[in-house]
């Protein structure tokens, strides 16, 4: 064996060793992406106002808010990173409930309290089919719902007229279709020190509120000036209930119920917990996967990987024989290698990232391929075993690095343009690019060099018969 | 292992002529037809859903007809596994649908779950194209440094090609393209070149011959000389891709077909193509030996 040849056998033997104790043992070490462990992925954008414009100090507010919450829902390692100028990504692995999650992190939550001055009629839920015994009845009943509405559109127009002449007062509606005329602001979100769901002794689950000591006095105020009158708990333009003040209260404890679920009672009271958001938000984007999915997902990619590397390794056996157990051989440290490269570079896992792996075990074998039908070229032209592989070896070289190097391009734009999965689909094909080089042009030459010492250059290269 | 001595450059009129064909069917549907856009490009609402029983998509329908979304589009992948794409673009509509489904079939489970706003979708429309171009680009400029400026555009042609058959082709089936059928086209435009390289790379090594041979016969003899090559890479590279074809998961399908597609394409294009322009090229304005 030559120096050089030492040499590779050496450097071959560390790579694999450290491939080796990279990745074993695997579990747990490979950063799965949320459409595989399961999780929501989260996009929003900040909504500004004429009065509340975005700047990066709300949205600073706003992460904190918005960490505030997740943290207080109990999501273990969440992401809420700003993304450009206006946008926050949330990312919130293991996600059980992207509706509930929505809910939590979407909602401004801006508490009010405001005196009612005036609300029209709530809207009836419309007539259903099934509840009248013929159709005349039925289209009767259709108009006169319509008629309702009409008349509490009209009550509603009178109520703008009015608020328009009232300092500080605003229209808002609540989830019957009823109008409330209302007073400027009594007591806010702000003023609260604490929020926390509980029974009351309907059963019905509720708000309890906890004020500090200036919103203590505010509300002590507010209900001294309205018992008897109706004052009305509004969240985010919404009012929640209207009940009336019965008598003054002093203690700076206030108890919101608004048929909430005991869920949307534990959920509003994080996010008066924890604040209301400095600006409004949109969902822009959401993907969530459960985690039933992300793990169907990853059996049938290993499925898929595990069958098509079986079909890989027999073609190449059955195809080169010898020569083919050695680039199996060689595909066998390409893939430690990728799953190695994934783990030292804390690159993310996805499903496109799984194909892009797949992928690779059949573009893999390329190198070897091309450098056999080289040997065999030569050796057809007469060279001994030896001559022939060195020459396979080195005229391969160059196509390789050649048909290479443009998938590592196409690679390297995918990543730079690509957004999360696709992304993880670059990051797999470039690192399964760059070991499948390294395998059929080093690891490969050095198995069939340890083949040969120990054959003597038997003709394993002879042309099939 | 034989040696093969097939004249493809004979055929290579013909080859050329069913190209231009495949491209301009091609087009004509991807125009007239027109693609099936996922919510990727199009923004939108999907959910994906799994019944506790079997459910078909007509049963889903009327139910969803009800509520206004009837024209959602319901694709079942199993028998008990529904994706629903919602038409309209609120988040109101999808917690409808989901309340009446789970009203209707209480066992159902949202397993997965995706919104795009309509300006997600159109910046990633944008950005799916500047990939492509760049990526085009970049090629070009390797080819042409590498090899030469006629080796570089005839395989760019051969890739545009590649790829316009493949989306005539998803417009053919109306299967949907996301954001992963992007990295598929880009994926499809590496190999196609990597084949088409080492059959250039073989001309460019052939070229000495040039003056004896002339330029037909050089080309032909380059083909032939990496024929077992270009058909064992294009085989190894097939067989995982039908695996994951088959077996990889509903979401890797189109991923999966798109590669398959443009694998069979591009092995065709390498061998036919970018050959026949070179010589189509060459008879036009012979270069010096």
């Amino acid at each position: 064996m030559l120096k050089r040849d030492r040499w590779r056998l050496a450097i071959v033997a560390i790579v694999v060793l450290a491939g080796l104790v990279t990745v074993f043992p695997l579990s747990g070490k490979i950063n799965l992406g949320l459409d595989l462990k399961g999780g929501a992925h989260i996009v929003l954008q900040a909504k500004g106002t004429a009065e509340n414009k975005v700047t990066e100090d709300s949205i600073d507010r706003l992460l904190a808010v918005l960490r505030n919450r997740i943290d207080q829902y109990g999501v273990a390692e969440p992401i809420i990173q700003k993304e450009g100028r206006d946008r926050v990504i949330v990312d919130l692995p293991g996600i059980q409930d992207p509706d509930a999650a929505l809910e939590l992190i979407g909602k401004t939550a801006e508490l009010e309290f405001r005196s009612v001055m005036e609300a029209t009629a709530a809207l009836p839920p419309g007539p259903q089919r099934p509840n009248y015994d013929s159709d005349e009845e039925f289209q009767r009943a259709q108009v006169r719902w319509k008629e309702s509405g009409e008349r509490i559109e009209e009550a509603r127009a009178a109520l703008e007229k009015r608020r328009e002449g009232t300092e500080g007062a605003v229209v808002s509606r609540d989830d019957e279709g009823r109008y409330f005329l209302l007073g400027p602001l009594l007591v806010g979100g702000k003023d609260l020190i604490d929020a926390k769901p509980q029974y009351d002794n309907l059963g019905r689950a509720v708000v309890a509120l906890t004020f500090s000591s200036e919103g203590a006095k505010l509300f002590d105020r507010a209900t001294a000036d309205n018992v008897g009158r109706q004052i009305a708990i509004v969240l985010d333009g919404v009012v929640i209930s209207a009940p009336v003040v019965q008598e003054r209260i002093t203690g700076g404890h206030a108890q919101i119920s608004g048929r909430f679920s005991p869920a949307e009672a534990s959920r509003l009271s994080i996010m008066l917990r924890a604040g209301a958001l400095p600006v409004a938000v949109e969902v822009i984007e959401n993907r969530s996967v459960g985690p039933s999915l992300g793990e169907d997902s990853i059996n049938s990619g290993i499925r898929a990987g595990l069958i098509g590397a079986a079909l890989v390794f027999l073609f190449m056996i059955i195809y080169y024989r010898t020569l083919g157990i050695a680039a199996d051989a060689a595909l066998g440290v390409t893939l430690l290698l990728v799953f190695a490269g994934l783990i030292s570079l804390k690159a993310t896992l996805t499903l496109p990232g799984i194909a892009g792996i797949v992928l690779t075990i059949g573009m893999a074998v390329d190198g070897n391929v091309l450098i056999y039908e080289r040997m065999r070229e030569e050796a057809r032209a007469g060279k001994t075993p030896m001559a022939s592989l060195d020459a396979g070896f080195k005229k391969a070289l160059a196509t390789i690095l050649d048909a290479n190097i443009t998938t590592l391009i196409a690679a390297a734009v995918l990543f730079y343009f690509g957004s999360g999965p696709v992304r993880g689909f670059a990051v797999t094909l470039s690192i399964g690019i760059v070991a499948s080089v390294f395998c059929n042009v080093i690891v490969t030459r050095t198995i069939l060099q340890l083949f040969m010492g120990g054959r003597r250059g038997a003709g394993f290269m002879a042309p099939r018969s | 292992m034989r040696d093969f001595s097939i004249n493809f450059m004979k055929h290579s009129a013909k080859a050329l002529l069913l190209s231009l064909v495949m491209v301009v069917a091609s087009l004509g549907l991807v125009m007239f037809r027109g693609l099936n856009l996922g919510i990727d490009f199009t923004g939108g609402n999907v959910v994906q859903v799994e019944f506790a029983a079997p459910a078909t998509v007509e049963d889903i329908r009327p139910l969803l007809a009800e509520i206004g979304q009837g024209g959602s589009v319901i694709q079942s992948y199993s028998d008990r596994g529904l994706i629903i794409r919602i038409s309209a673009n609120e988040e109101e509509a999808r917690k409808k649908t989901v309340e009446t489904l789970r009203a209707k079939y209480p066992g159902m489970q949202v397993i997965r779950l995706e919104k795009v706003g309509p300006v997600v979708g159109s910046e990633l429309r944008q950005e799916a194209l500047i990939a492509l171009v760049l990526a085009l680009g970049g090629i070009l400029i390797y080819i042409t440094v590498r090899f030469q400026f006629r080796f570089a555009v005839v395989s760019v042609v051969a890739l545009i090609h590649d790829a316009v058959i493949t989306l005539g082709l998803f417009s053919l089936t109306g299967m949907e393209i996301s954001s992963s059928f992007i990295a598929a086209i880009l994926t499809i435009v590496g190999y196609s070149l990597n084949n088409t390289i080492v059959i250039l790379d073989r001309v460019r090594e052939n070229w000495k011959d040039l003056r004896r041979q002339g330029i037909v016969e050089l080309l032909n003899d380059s083909i032939n000389q990496t024929l077992s090559r270009t058909i064992n890479t294009a085989l190894t590279t097939l067989l995982p891709m039908i695996a994951l074809f088959l077996w990889g998961g509903e979401v890797l399908r189109g991923f999966s077909f798109a590669l398959l597609a443009g694998i069979t394409v591009g092995t065709f294009s390498s061998i036919c193509i970018a050959t026949g322009l070179l010589a189509l090229w060459w008879a036009k304005s012979p270069q010096k030996a």
